[in-house]
C-alpha cells in the first residue's frame, strides 16, 4: 500500500457553547491513499462536516477550535502550521466541494474570474495563462461552451451546472486531496450520478484522494474504496465498502441500512433506532449509542468501546467484539423488547377513486414590455390525469422543476389552476364556491417538505393545530378541540401535554410529527405529501414512512406522494406517476414501472438511483 | 433596462400628481388664506379690508378648487389651486409670500452653499463609515468588535446638537480651529465647511459603522464566503473583494435614496453654521410663516424622494448580475 496522502490521527474538534463544550469531533483517526475514496457516513450532527472543516483546517476560529490530535498531508502536521502556510494548502493542496452549489459561488462575479482566482493564488500564472487554464478546467468539467460559461454568472447556471463549476475551480490546482461534502445531496438523482461520475473520473486521471461525506448510503456503497461510519463524534465502524455493506458489524451500522427503504421492504415496517442522538455537550462514558442500541450490555453506559481491528481491515469499536469485555461480569444482556415488525396485511377494502384529476393545467404568465403584457406562459403543470385511489398512495416523481409541487398544490387548491378539473367526492371542486370549498378543505390537506421553517416559530404547537380546527371544523368548541389537538398528538407519537411548546423544542423528525398532526386533526380523507421525508435523517425517515404507513392502515387515508427519492417511492406507493416538465410520461402500479419502466425518461431517473 | 426606466418615470406621475393635490390641500384648507394673511399682518389690530387687500396683492382672493363665477375653462383656471400649486408640475415655484421674491431663483442659488457642505459630509461619511464597519467585521466577535460596537451604541444615543455645540465650542471658539461659523464662496468656503463637516460625519458615524457592520457580518456567513475561504484567500482579500460586493446591494438601498437630498441641505446644520443653503431658507420661511416657500419646498422633498427610489433601483443593476429589469 502506498503512502497516505493524509492521515488524521486522534483529531479532536471542541466548540465553545453556552450549553458547555460541545464535542462535535472527539478523537478520529483515518488515512487515505493516494487516489482513494474514503467515505464518512453518519447521520446530521454527527461530526462528518466538521471533520472535512478541520482537515481543510477552516474551523471557525471565533467558536471552534482542535481540541487535540494531528492532520498529516503527505506525512507533515498541518494543525501546527501559521495562517498563512495553511492558506498556501487551502484551495491548493487541499480543496472542497460543498452541499449547496446554489449558493456556493459568489453571485457577483463572473464564473471564470471565481475559477481564474484559485489558479492565479497559488500557481505563478500571467492572466493569459489562468484564462487558458480555467478555460481548460470548465472544458474538463464537461461544459459543451467553455467561452460562454466563462462570462456566466452563477444565478444563470442549473445547480448541476453550479457543482461543476465548484469541482472545476475545487480541481484547478490539481490537489493531493479533495473534500466533497454531500457534493450532490442537493441535486436531482440523474444529475447525481452525473457529478458523481465527474469527480471518479478526474480524480482517477489527476490521482487525487477523495474524503467524501454524504448520509446516503447507497452512494457510498458505488463510490468509495473505504466507508467509515459515524455517530456522536467518533467512528464506530469502518471496512472497505463491499465488506461493510455485506456485514455490517456495529449495531449502529445495521440499524442505519435497515432503515433505509426499498422495495424488498414492502409491506413491511422499517426498521428504526428508538430515540435521538445525544447533545455534543453532554456525551455518557461509556458506549455513546448506549441507551438506543438493540444490542446494549450490561457495562455498556459506562465502559467506552475502542475501535479495534476485528478482521482484516475491519474496525468496531463495540464491546460485542470485545472478548475482554463479554468475559467480565457485567456483560449480560440488557433485556429489551423486541421491535418486531409485523407485516402489514391490505386490512382495508381498496375503493374506486377518490381523487380524480383531469387535463389539469397551472400556467403562469410571463409579462414582458413596457406595458406588461402577457407574452407567453410557463407551462408549470401541462394536462395531467391522475387518479388516486381510496386507501392507496400514488407517488409523483420526477426532478425538481418538472411541475410535481405545482400540480400536488394545485389539486387542493392552495394553488389556482388554469385549466381542468379535480373530482373529489363526485364533484370537480376546483369550480366549487368559497362556502361549499370550506366543507371540502378539512377532507383535503398537505404536509410540507421543511419541518423548520413551516411551522411558525411564534405559536405553540396548540395553537397551530387549533388554528386550522377553528377555520375547518367551526362546530367544535373549545374543549372539544382540545381533546382533538391531544389525540392526534397521541396518533403521531407524540404526547398531548407538548401541546404548550414551540416547535423550537422539538426535533426534525418530532415537528414532521406536529406536522402530520396538524393535517391529520381535521379529519381528512385525503393527504398530499410533498416531499414530507426528505429533508429526514434515514432513520428518521424511517419512523415517519411507518407513521404515515400506520396511519393509513388505521384510517383509510389516501396519499399524494410528492418525491424524489424513488427508494422511498418504492418502499411506500401502490402507484407511481412519473412526471416531466409539466406532463406524465408514465404512469401505473410501482413495481410494473419499477422492473419495466416503458419511457425512457424514466428509465434514466432509474438506473441514475444509486442502489445498496 | 430602458423601458424600465421609462415606465418607472411614468409611474412617478400620478404620485406627483398627487402629492401636488395632497399639499395644496393641506395649504390652502387646512390652513386658509385668511389664516395666513393674519399671521403675516400680525394677529392684532388687523381690518377686514387689509386682509383683504393682502390676499388680492398675493393671488389668494380667488376660491381654492372651483370658480362657479366664471364660465368654461376659467372654472377650473381662476382657483387658487390652478394658479399656484399646478404650476409647481413645471417647476414654477412663484413669489414668496412676505418678500415677494422669485422662490425658484433663490432656490437654484441656495442649493449650492447646501450642496457644499452635504456632498462631503455625505461621501466622507459613507466611506468612514464603510471602513470602520469592514475593520470591525474582520475582528468580528474580539474584545476590539465588542467595545467599538458599545462606543457605536453610545455615538447614536447623543443627540445631534451636542456634537455641533461640541464642536464649536472646543474646535472652534476654544482651539481656534476653524470659524465657529458662517460661509463664503470660492476657496474661502473650505475653512468654513470643514467643521460642519467633521460635526456631520461623527454625529452620523455610530447609526452607519452599526449598520454596515451587521450587513458584512449578514455577508460573512453566507456559503460562497467559505467557498472563498477554502480556495485559500486571506480573510482581508474575502473581506474586501467578495463580501464587499455583496455587501453593496444592501447598502445602496440605504444610501443612493439620499443622493438627491444632497440639494436640499440639512435645517439643523444649516441654521447652526448659518449656510445660506436650502436648509435655511426653509427654517426661515417657517419662522416667517411664509407658505409659498414652504409648500414649495415640500413638493420638492417628495420629488427628490421619487427621484431617490428610482435611482436606487437603477443602481442594483451595476453591482448585482441578478437584477434584471423588464
Amino acid at each position: 500500500m502506498t503512502a497516505p496522502v493524509i492521515e488524521v490521527r486522534n483529531l479532536k474538534t471542541y466548540f465553545k457553547t453556552s450549553g458547555g463544550i460541545a464535542k462535535a469531533v472527539d478523537g478520529v483517526s483515518f488515512s487515505i491513499p493516494k487516489g482513494g475514496t474514503f467515505a464518512l457516513v453518519g447521520e446530521s450532527g454527527c461530526g462528518k462536516s466538521v471533520t472535512a472543516l478541520s482537515v481543510i483546517q477552516l474551523i471557525d476560529s471565533a467558536s471552534g477550535y482542535i481540541a487535540g490530535g494531528e492532520v498529516l498531508l503527505n506525512g507533515s502536521d498541518i494543525t501546527k502550521l501559521g495562517e498563512k502556510e495553511k492558506r498556501k494548502i487551502r484551495g491548493n493542496k487541499i480543496s472542497m466541494i460543498f452541499q449547496e452549489p446554489m449558493t456556493s459561488l459568489n453571485p457577483v462575479f463572473t464564473v471564470g474570474n471565481q475559477i481564474e482566482e484559485a489558479i492565479c493564488l497559488h500557481q505563478r500564472k500571467t492572466a493569459k495563462d489562468a484564462r487558458a487554464l480555467a478555460l481548460d478546467m470548465l472544458k474538463k468539467v464537461r461544459f459543451a461552451n467553455p467561452e460562454e460559461i466563462y462570462d456566466e454568472y452563477p444565478h444563470r447556471l442549473s445547480g448541476g451546472m453550479r457543482q461543476r463549476v465548484m469541482i472545476a475551480i475545487a480541481l484547478s490546482c490539481k490537489p493531493d486531496l479533495l473534500i466533497a461534502d454531500e457534493p450532490t445531496t442537493a441535486l436531482d438523482v440523474t444529475i447525481q450520478d452525473e457529478i458523481l461520475k465527474l469527480i471518479k473520473e478526474l480524480k482517477d486521471t489527476m490521482g487525487t484522494a477523495v474524503l467524501l461525506i454524504t448520509h446516503n448510503l447507497a452512494l457510498v456503497a458505488n463510490n468509495a474504496d473505504t466507508v467509515c461510519v459515524m455517530y456522536a463524534g467518533k467512528i464506530v465502524e469502518s471496512a472497505p465498502t463491499a465488506e461493510l455493506f455485506k456485514k455490517p458489524l456495529h449495531p449502529y451500522t445495521q440499524k442505519l441500512l435497515s432503515s433505509v427503504p426499498a422495495i424488498s421492504m414492502r409491506g413491511k415496517l422499517l426498521d428504526t433506532i428508538p430515540g435521538t442522538v445525544p447533545s455534543a455537550t453532554a456525551y455518557a462514558d461509556g458506549c455513546r449509542f448506549s441507551g438506543r442500541c438493540h444490542r446494549e450490555m450490561q457495562g455498556c453506559k459506562t465502559i467506552e468501546p475502542v475501535l479495534v481491528e476485528n478482521e482484516e481491515r475491519h474496525f468496531i469499536a463495540c464491546h460485542l467484539f470485545d472478548a475482554v469485555f463479554l468475559a467480565g461480569v457485567n456483560s449480560t444482556h440488557v433485556t429489551r423488547a423486541e421491535a418486531y415488525l409485523p407485516h402489514i396485511k391490505n386490512a382495508l377494502v381498496k375503493g374506486g377513486a377518490i381523487v380524480e384529476a383531469r387535463g389539469l393545467k397551472t400556467w403562469y404568465p410571463i409579462r414582458k414590455g413596457l406595458l406588461k403584457r402577457v407574452k407567453g406562459y410557463v407551462k408549470a403543470v401541462d394536462g395531467i390525469d391522475l387518479t388516486i385511489k381510496k386507501g392507496e398512495t400514488l407517488a409523483l416523481v420526477g426532478e425538481s422543476g418538472s411541475g410535481k409541487t405545482t400540480a400536488g398544490k394545485s389539486i387542493i387548491r392552495l394553488i389556482s389552476a388554469t385549466s381542468g378539473e379535480v373530482v373529489f367526492q363526485g364533484r370537480d371542486i376546483l369550480k366549487l364556491g368559497g362556502k361549499e370549498m370550506q366543507g371540502v378543505k378539512p377532507l383535503m390537506q398537505i404536509i410540507f417538505q421543511d419541518p423548520y421553517s413551516s411551522l411558525n416559530p411564534r405559536l405553540t404547537v396548540k395553537e397551530i393545530i387549533e388554528e386550522g380546527l377553528i377555520i375547518l371544523k367551526p362546530g367544535l368548541d373549545r374543549k372539544r378541540r382540545l381533546k382533538k389537538i391531544g389525540a392526534s398528538l397521541e396518533q403521531v407519537g407524540l404526547s398531548a401535554d407538548m401541546m404548550s411548546r414551540y416547535p423550537h423544542e422539538f426535533s426534525g423528525g418530532q415537528r414532521q410529527r406536529v406536522g402530520i398532526a396538524r393535517a391529520l386533526a381535521v379529519d381528512p380523507e385525503f393527504i398530499v405529501c410533498d416531499e414530507a421525508v426528505s429533508a429526514l435523517d434515514v432513520s428518521v425517515q424511517a419512523q415517519i414512512l411507518n407513521l404515515l404507513k400506520e396511519i393509513q392502515r388505521e384510517a383509510g387515508l389516501s396519499y399524494l406522494f410528492i418525491t424524489h427519492d424513488l427508494g422511498v417511492v418504492e418502499y411506500i406507493a401502490d402507484e407511481v406517476a412519473v412526471m416531466y416538465n409539466g406532463k406524465i410520461v408514465e404512469s401505473g402500479p410501482t413495481e410494473e414501472i419499477f422492473l419495466r419502466p416503458r419511457h425512457e425518461y424514466t428509465q434514466k431517473l432509474l438506473s441514475a438511483v444509486p442502489r445498496l | 433596462m430602458l423601458s424600465y426606466i421609462l415606465r418607472r418615470v411614468l409611474y412617478a406621475v400620478p404620485i406627483i400628481i398627487g402629492v401636488n393635490v395632497i399639499t395644496a390641500l393641506l395649504f390652502f384648507y387646512v390652513n386658509t388664506p385668511e389664516n395666513m394673511a393674519r399671521k403675516i399682518l400680525g394677529e392684532k389690530n388687523v381690518t377686514p379690508s387689509a386682509i383683504e387687500n393682502w390676499k388680492q396683492d398675493h393671488g389668494y382672493n380667488l376660491p381654492p378648487f372651483l370658480n362657479v363665477k366664471e364660465k368654461g375653462l376659467s372654472v377650473v383656471t381662476q382657483t387658487i389651486f390652478f394658479q399656484k400649486a399646478v404650476p409647481l408640475l413645471w417647476f414654477d415655484f412663484g413669489r414668496s409670500d412676505r418678500n415677494n421674491i422669485d422662490i425658484g431663483s433663490e432656490i437654484k442659488t441656495r442649493m449650492w452653499p447646501s450642496l457644499a457642505i452635504s456632498l462631503p459630509m455625505f461621501t466622507a461619511g459613507v466611506f468612514i463609515d464603510l471602513f470602520f464597519a469592514m475593520l470591525l467585521a474582520y475582528y468580528r466577535g474580539t474584545r476590539f468588535d465588542i467595545s467599538a460596537v458599545v462606543f457605536c451604541v453610545m455615538m447614536m444615543s447623543v443627540s445631534t446638537l451636542f456634537y455641533i455645540i461640541g464642536g464649536q465650542y472646543f474646535l472652534g471658539k476654544l482651539l481656534k480651529l476653524f470659524p465657529i461659523s458662517g460661509f463664503d464662496t470660492g476657496v474661502h468656503s473650505a475653512k468654513f465647511l470643514i467643521l460642519p463637516v467633521v460635526v456631520g460625519v461623527i454625529s452620523g458615524a455610530g447609526v452607519g459603522i452599526r449598520f454596515y457592520r451587521t450587513v458584512f457580518l449578514e455577508e460573512v456567513s453566507k456559503d460562497y464566503v467559505r467557498t472563498a475561504r477554502a480556495k485559500g484567500l486571506s480573510e482581508g482579500k474575502v473581506l474586501f473583494k467578495h463580501a464587499l460586493k455583496n455587501a453593496m446591494i444592501p447598502v445602496l438601498t440605504n444610501v443612493v435614496v439620499s443622493i438627491p437630498f444632497l440639494f436640499y441641505g440639512s435645517l439643523i446644520m444649516e441654521t447652526f453654521f448659518s449656510i445660506p443653503g436650502l436648509g435655511n431658507f426653509t427654517i426661515d420661511a417657517i419662522q416667517s410663516q411664509d407658505f409659498a416657500i414652504v409648500r414649495s419646498m415640500v413638493y420638492l422633498g417628495s420629488i427628490l424622494y421619487i427621484i431617490g427610489l428610482i435611482l436606487t433601483d437603477i443602481s442594483y443593476t451595476l453591482v448585482d448580475p441578478r437584477v434584471i429589469f423588464e
